[in-house]
């Protein structure tokens, strides 16, 4: 019999029934919730008569319709208010655990889970949100759900599900200096497309994955549902390990002894086989930039706007050539002459601390440009911010002209106050760049953090590379 | 939910791969704390000229002409037809929501983003996967007849050209059942209570870490 693979194994580990026809009933260990897709699923619970499961499988915190700034104001509009309200109340109502407003641990839930325990390797995890892949960095099996799901996962503490396919994504070689975890995403999907996962768990591994740190595999698997899959999923090693140790809701004293046991077998064993292999060569990863209204649509840093006429597909064609009509920009044009209105670092994909170290670490010293109307830093988390702080990256951003924020998801949909106006360019380093995404008629370019900081510095695309060797060192050694 | 029945219906083309659930609804309508009424804004940005907010009049709007929702040819469309990856993005249930009350009973693509294709069941909006060279044919079809319709059957996993021509769609047994029936997932899981607590019981010995009270 041919070995496991990660996805197998946890699979295997949570089916609680199977059906005749392979469907099965997966139990769910956690379930992160925030106010914008748990209120219908309460009002269902409370419909039914219906109770929690296991009150403390759940964990809340509000996110998305969050100030950024003077919380001590409350939120302005009253509709986001209310969904923030609804969440207290319902948590209050049915027992759950919530990090509100004022919580030094609120923050974005995909930041909040690993950095407290709260998500832990082994586990199945569950969001209304499709960027719970994220979790999947530490060995968990971590997938976005429904609202429905929601409401089914609080009532049963379990989902309804069929396995996806086993797809790996291996890069190895060593990556350039100046290249971090988001530009090796953004490659990969440049790669595979939008639709290259769908179906399918991906596994990331390879010399690159493994040298990332905890932070950067998250910033990976945040992005493996812009590949289309459902879940992302590291191998647990000592890095997973370490960072594990001592959070919050991390197990302790003998039981630690007891988790890392089974921690330790939560990698696809050496004979164990994929549905379907993808191999990524890092010597051939640039810095990204998207360039288009979907994260597919990306090139190197050193490249050019593409031409649609020299794409055959009738139906890519017109998608590029609408892409580059809501972007406005021109076929042949190089990345580094886009410039920019507005910067945004922050978003579960990179609001970590390594994010904004390595952010600052091309910030320091310098200013953002005169015609950069505004580059704002999000830490993802109230302990995100507390650490960046500590060690002075707040100063280095506000000297160099950035604004430095209340933690939430901000900008990377701009629910709250936080947008793009139409026909404003921003250069940010969250996930989606659909049209709209950040603002009606925003228009969004994909980057790492070092990138944002670089192009809110010149005030257009910049190879962060050219930035001088003490600078991208520093970007390298943040991200460790 | 309603038991699932064979349907004839009006089709509406959207001629654009990889439509993702922010454009199917924005989030601004996300602020809702109801399951209804995003009908109005399903598409709004395509829809209308003018950007919209929730609570406000969507009939006092301006319209987009040139979109095809409201070309007056699609007028009371319960069939939509699209391109491969449709719903890709977020996991926003709205999304179904949205052409729920819209009025749309059934979608044909090549392929759908998977979140958003389990959302579909969970609201009885049926996600059809119909190979791109049949859906390439249907986007013909309807572009050269006004009033184009199709029947939906779901029983017999066809979908069925006005002049009787026959399309088969593959869909989970599981899935069908339960569309057909109206079944409600929740019901249907807690028949089995007792294997729930079997195997909680037992993980909770076997890695009672995570049982940790938060
Ligand atoms: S930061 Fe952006 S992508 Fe992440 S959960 Fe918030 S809105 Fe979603």
């Amino acid at each position: 019999m041919a070995g496991q693979t990660l996805y197998d194994k946890l699979w295997d580990a949570h089916v609680v029934r199977r059906n005749d026809d392979g469907t099965c009933l997966l139990y769910i260990d956690r379930h992160l919730v925030h106010e914008v897709t748990s209120p219908q699923a309460f009002e269902g619970l409370r419909l039914a008569g219906r109770r929690p499961w296991r009150v403390s499988a759940n964990l809340a915190t509000p996110d998305h319709n969050v100030p950024t700034t003077n919380r001590a104001a409350g939120i302005v509009d009253p509709v986001s208010r209310l969904q923030v309200e609804t969440l207290e109340d319902n948590c209050r109502e049915f027992g759950i655990t919530e990090f509100g407003m004022d919580d030094p641990r609120q923050g974005i839930v995909h930041v909040i889970g690993p950095e407290t325990g709260a998500t832990l390797p082994g586990m199945t995890v569950v969001c209304g949100d499709s960027h719970t892949s994220t979790h999947g960095a530490l060995g968990a099996l971590a997938q976005g759900i429904g609202t429905s799901e929601v409401e089914h996962v609080l009532a049963t503490q379990c989902l309804i599900q069929k396995k996806a396919r086993n797809m790996l994504v291996s890069v190895d070689g060593e990556v350039g200096p100046g290249v971090t975890a988001k530009d090796i995403v953004l490659a990969i999907i440049g790669r595979i497309g939008t639709a290259g996962g769908s179906g399918y768990t991906i596994e990331f591994g390879g010399d690159v994955i493994r040298a990332l740190s905890i932070e950067g595999r998250m910033t990976v698997c945040n992005m493996a549902i812009e590949a289309g899959a459902r879940a992302g999923l590291i191998a647990v090693d000592d890095k997973t390990i370490e960072y594990a140790r001592g959070r919050t809701y991390a197990p302790q004293g003998n039981q630690w002894q007891q988790a890392v046991a089974v921690w330790r077998a939560l990698h696809s064993d050496a004979d164990a086989r994929f549905d379907h292999v993808v191999h990524v060569n890092a010597q051939d990863i640039q810095p990204q930039v998207t360039w288009g209204t979907s994260p597919e649509m990306v090139v190197a840093v050193d490249g050019r706007v593409p031409d649609p006429q020299a794409e055959p597909d009738v139906v890519k064609r017109t998608g590029m050539q609408r892409a580059l009509d809501y972007m406005a920009l021109e076929p042949g044009t190089p990345m580094v002459a886009i410039r920019l209105d507005k910067v945004f670092i922050g978003s579960c994909t990179n609001s970590r601390i390594e994010d904004l170290r390595a952010a600052a670490a091309i910030a320091r010293g310098r200013k953002v440009a005169g015609t950069v109307r505004l580059a704002m830093v999000v830490p993802g988390s109230g302990l995100v911010k507390q650490q960046a702080e500590l060690e002075g990256l707040d100063r280095i951003f506000l000297d160099a002209g950035f604004e430095w924020r209340e933690p939430g998801c901000s900008m990377c949909l701009a629910m709250n106050a936080d947008r793009l106006e139409p026909g404003e360019r921003c250069a940010s380093t969250s996930n989606r760049n659909f049209e709209g995404r950040q603002g009606q008629g925003g228009r969004t370019h994909l980057v790492s953090p070092a990138m944002a900081a670089a192009a809110a510095i010149a005030g257009h695309f910049v190879d962060v590379r050219t930035f001088g060797q003490t600078d991208i060192e520093a970007v390298r050694t943040a991200s460790r | 939910m309603e038991p699932y029945k064979k349907f004839t219906g009006i089709v509406a083309p959207l001629d654009r791969a990889n439509v993702d659930t922010d454009a199917i609804i924005p989030k601004q309508y996300l602020k809702s704390i109801k399951r209804t009424g995003f009908g109005p804004n399903l598409f709004d940005e395509w829809r209308y000229l003018d950007h919209g907010e929730p609570g406000q009049d969507h009939s006092k709007r301006r319209l987009n002409p040139a979109f095809v929702l409201n070309l007056p040819r699609y007028k009371g469309a319960t069939i939509l037809l699209a391109r491969a990856n449709f719903g890709c993005g977020s996991s926003r249930e709205h999304a179904p929501w949205a052409l729920v009350d819209y009025g749309f009973r059934a979608i044909i693509a090549p392929s759908y983003a998977d979140i958003f294709y389990n959302n579909c069941f969970k609201n009885g909006l049926l996600p059809i996967v119909l190979d791109t060279a049949v859906v390439d044919g249907l986007f013909n079809a309807v572009a050269k007849t006004d009033g184009y319709t199709l029947t939906v059957d779901l029983e017999n996993q066809r979908v069925i050209a006005p002049a009787g021509t026959e399309m088969r769609f593959d869909i989970d047994a599981f899935r069908r059942h339960c569309l057909l029936e109206g079944l409600d997932d929740i019901g249907l899981t807690l028949q089995h209570v007792d294997e729930i607590r079997i195997y909680e019981k037992r993980r909770a010995q076997q890695a009672p870490w995570l049982f940790t009270e938060l």
